[in-house]
């Protein structure tokens, strides 16, 4: 088989970084790994993301460019398509808030097949189920850590975590969100291996972030449920991180666990420059965010440019003899 | 041009699973049939583009000036400041595959650089290496790619190869539109002088002439002449359109495709006999005697050069709104760029029908209506004599054309008026309609001869749809509402689904309209006759 494997550098990488991080917090450099990589990355975490959104804003949208699905805004007894073809910001804003919390464009998605002399078109809900599940499984998991940063920990925080835990798996109880997200990534995954055509266009940059994903999840549930690693001492450092009184705790909470965060660090310092902006981009995206009311209401470019024109009086000009024997009207005669 | 296999021989053939190497690896081929000849001195000397000479897509060494390194660098730095769309749309991409089987090239090609998500790769590449930390810093582990001359040649032969139809995009979930990166390689190619002429020469054309075609105001007057007579011959009403007239009302542009050949043509002649039928008072322009806008295929400034026409015409004329003819990308430039680029309209007032007295308040700012949306008016103010069995020898589908379906949303109205005009009308399948139809093969400049392989694989999901209705119901005419469908459907058809022909809307309005004081009609407008073709269905 020598099909594209490229994966295989992005899982290498992978191993190679957790390796670093497990090796470094066996030979002392706790403070390194848990405390100034995590501080650097949220650093180049706010800074990359916060220029590539202004550097996104600079650029002007110069024309309405929506790209709709549905019936335009037209007489009062055609029935417009108000969210997939909005000509209101209401509509706009419902049909950003269905692309973005229900992934409403990937639930359309459908295969093409070529049956004999049939072109046949089938819809298929996979990549919507895997990218919905891994999208909200990443979400409770974050939201649940936010246990390890505030004191008190909040309502939602612990109603989200009884609901997540509910099935009450072993002890301390399983995460389904963990589960998830570790399956939901390793479909993605295993998608973008296995299928030709994802394997085609996919890349390390395509693979690192999954791996690394991947490696979080199962760090985290390896200390859980595994190693189970001193949950009290965790919290010290990441409140004291989050309190900006940092220190590595007495006694120290285990290699794994600075394998995590540091994993983590990488994440989140790789988001500004890496695919993962499709989080702050997807809001900033012209074919969806603006109405589609172009012929309603003047939109203005920024930086329209003046052009050479062939004008009328040229036109005339050129053609006026012509005109005239057609029996055309000139401006002169 | 290029030989073409036979339709069974062709659809067996398609392959869809992509080469073992990677795409970085793999040279573009430049084959022919797959490639649009480059423009000509003459017509890039028009516009003032730089003329590079003779040359051919299948030359070892393309006519690149020295510094062609830097002029892309700085044509791409300048878009990416110009369009918030082309910089989002470089860095946002997850390459999740939705969009990679929803192009038609894809579909009937199989090449994978086809799959938008690779076409848009092509610029994404050479952006993250030019214009990203990432890229500068880890080269091609972070995706970018070096720009080379064969770069340049796999962006003119994919860039080219993407008809800018826009259906990818309600696939992806961010919304990414191949058509905005198509149309910046294609500007950065033009900085080359890397055109084709196909484009070109329409474009060239129609800055001089008025129209693609370089049909002078005489023969044009003449042509309308010719069409009238035929409308005379089937209907016994001699119709005198006016030209250039000022104080007219509404002024009528249409793309110059309707006027120039069949089955473009009986659409024309369907436009003049409805507006006869009302006894509107418009014109048509010699000047502004063109809708389509082949300047959206070759830059902005260009589409911006040739649509001002509209608006300066109807200014010198006095008219008080624009009435618009079917036409695909002449209705994307319209909604989308020209009140933007040329307006504000504000010289004409807010269409208001003189028949019906229905105020177009969706086109209240850019003053323009489409043809569609005023007879759909009409007819629901029962305001037209309608006789559907006249177009009963026709089994009519429709084709949504990219352009008006996707960029605008005209879905019903002109469903509304073939289902009034005709008494068969059927759907093709829900996946190939609407905002997801599938496109002519032969859009954004490329339905010339050469690229007929292209096009009937790019035209084989709408003509397989088309033949899916002919087996099921018996379908024998497609109806569309863009010029360039007309244009392109006839060799489509022709190849995929021979049965079937191809109409514009508003010829099949002309056939059902009965005219006050018309004679008893026995052909239609293609002086088909009306009898023998009932006899025949009632078989």
């Amino acid at each position: 088989m020598s099909m594209n494997v490229s994966y295989l550098y992005s899982l290498l990488a992978v191993i190679v970084l957790g390796l670093i991080a497990y090796a470094g917090a066996a030979i002392g450099l706790e403070a390194l790994f848990g405390i100034v990589i995590p501080y650097l990355a949220v650093l180049v975490f706010f800074l990359g993301f916060i220029n590539k959104v202004l550097d996104w804003a600079k650029s002007p949208v110069p024309f309405r460019i929506t790209t709709t699905c549905g019936q335009q805004t037209s007489q009062d007894w055609i029935k417009q398509s108000k969210i997939d073809n909005p000509s209101t910001t209401t509509g706009v804003i419902i049909r950003m808030l269905l692309e973005i919390l229900l992934f409403r464009s990937l639930f359309r998605n459908t295969r093409v097949e070529i049956k004999g002399k049939t072109v046949a078109y089938k819809w298929v809900v996979w990549l919507w189920l895997f990218a919905i599940m891994f999208h909200y499984s990443f979400l409770v998991v974050v939201i649940r850590h936010l246990r390890f940063f505030v004191e008190p920990v909040p309502f939602f925080v612990s109603s989200l975590e009884a609901v997540d835990g509910m099935l009450q798996i072993g002890l301390p109880g399983l995460f389904l969100s963990g589960v998830v997200l570790v399956g939901a990534a390793t479909l993605l995954l295993l998608r973008r291996i296995l299928l030709p055509k994802m394997n085609y266009f996919s890349r390390p940059a395509d693979y690192f972030p999954l791996f690394l994903i991947i490696g979080i999840a199962l760090t985290g549930i390896l200390m859980r449920h595994f190693t189970k690693v001193d949950v009290v001492k965790v919290k010290e450092l990441t409140l004291g991180l989050a309190s900006f009184h940092p220190g590595i705790p007495e006694g120290g909470v285990g290699a794994l666990f600075y394998v995590h965060i540091f994993f983590v660090s990488l994440l989140v310092a790789y988001i500004p420059f890496s695919k993962i902006m499709h989080m702050g981009g997807v809001f900033l995206s012209p074919t969806r965010n603006l109405a589609n009311n172009n012929r309603m209401k003047r939109h203005i470019n920024p930086w329209n440019p003046s052009v050479k024109i062939h004008t009328y009086e040229e036109y005339e000009e050129h053609f006026r003899d012509k005109l005239k024997e057609a029996g055309i009207p000139v401006e002169k005669e | 041009m290029s030989e073409v296999p036979k339709p069974d021989e062709l659809i067996e053939n398609i392959d869809h699973t992509p080469p073992e190497e990677e795409w970085e690896k793999i040279e573009s081929p430049i084959t022919e049939g797959r490639f649009s000849y480059p423009a000509k001195g003459k017509n890039l000397e028009v516009m003032e583009f730089r003329a590079p000479g003779e040359w051919s897509p299948k030359d070892e060494e393309w006519p690149l000036p020295d510094n062609w390194q830097e002029i892309i660098h700085e044509g791409f730095k300048e878009r990416l400041e110009k369009y918030r769309s082309l910089k989002v749309f470089m860095d946002i991409c997850v390459r999740c595959g939705a969009c990679a089987d929803k192009c038609h090239y894809f579909i009937g090609t199989g090449d994978p650089k086809n799959m938008p998500v690779v076409r848009a790769e092509l610029l994404r590449s050479i952006y993250r290496k030019d214009f990203t930390t990432a890229g500068k810093i880890l080269g091609s582990i972070a995706g970018g790619r070096s720009l080379t001359k064969d770069t340049i040649k796999e962006w003119f032969s994919y860039f080219y190869q993407c008809s800018e139809c826009r259906r990818c995009s309600v696939f992806c979930p961010y919304g990414i539109d191949t058509a905005e990166v198509t149309m910046m390689g294609r500007e950065l190619l033009n900085l080359l002088g890397l055109n084709i002429n196909w484009i070109m020469e329409p474009v060239a054309n129609c800055f001089r002439t008025g129209n693609h075609l370089g049909i002078q105001p005489q023969a044009f007057k003449e042509i309308v002449d010719f069409l009238t007579d035929d409308i005379e011959e089937i209907t016994g009403i001699k119709i005198n359109p006016s030209f250039n007239r000022k104080g007219a009302e509404i002024l009528f542009i249409t793309p110059s495709g309707d006027y120039f050949a069949d089955p473009g043509t009986y659409t024309f002649m369907g436009y003049l006999m409805l507006f006869e039928a009302l006894g509107l008072d418009y014109t048509l322009s010699t000047y502004a005697s063109e809708g389509g806008n082949f300047g959206l295929f070759t830059s902005s400034d260009t589409m911006k050069k040739l649509n001002s026409k509209m608006y300066a015409e109807a200014r010198r004329l006095g008219v008080k709104w624009i009435l618009g003819g079917e036409c695909g990308h002449m209705w994307r430039v319209i909604n989308q760029y020209m009140d933007t680029m040329n307006g504000p309209a504000d010289f004409m007032e807010v269409p208001k029908s003189p028949i019906t007295g229905t105020v177009f308040n969706n086109a209240a700012s850019t003053k323009m209506v489409h043809i569609t949306e005023f007879t759909a008016d009409l007819i629901r103010h029962n305001k037209l004599k309608l006789d559907p069995s006249r177009n009963d020898s026709y089994k009519v589908t429709f084709h949504d054309s990219c352009n008006p379906s996707r960029a605008m949303g005209l879905l019903d109205e002109p469903r509304y008026v073939i289902q009034n005009v005709c008494n068969n009308f059927y759907e093709m399948p829900e996946n190939t309609i609407r905002e997801q139809t599938f496109c002519c093969g032969s859009g954004s400049g490329l339905n010339n001869e050469e690229v007929m392989d292209l096009r009937l694989r790019g035209g084989l999901p709408r003509a397989n749809a088309v033949k899916h209705v002919y087996e099921k119901y018996g379908v024998n005419m497609l109806a569309c509402i863009c010029a360039i469908d007309r244009a392109a459907f006839p060799p489509l058809m022709e190849y995929w689904v021979p049965e079937v022909g191809t109409t514009g809307v508003h010829e099949l309005v002309a056939n059902a309209l009965v005219m006050d004081g018309e004679i008893e009609r026995t052909t239609n407008l293609r002086f088909e006759p009306l009898k023998e073709e009932e006899d025949e269905s009632d078989e």
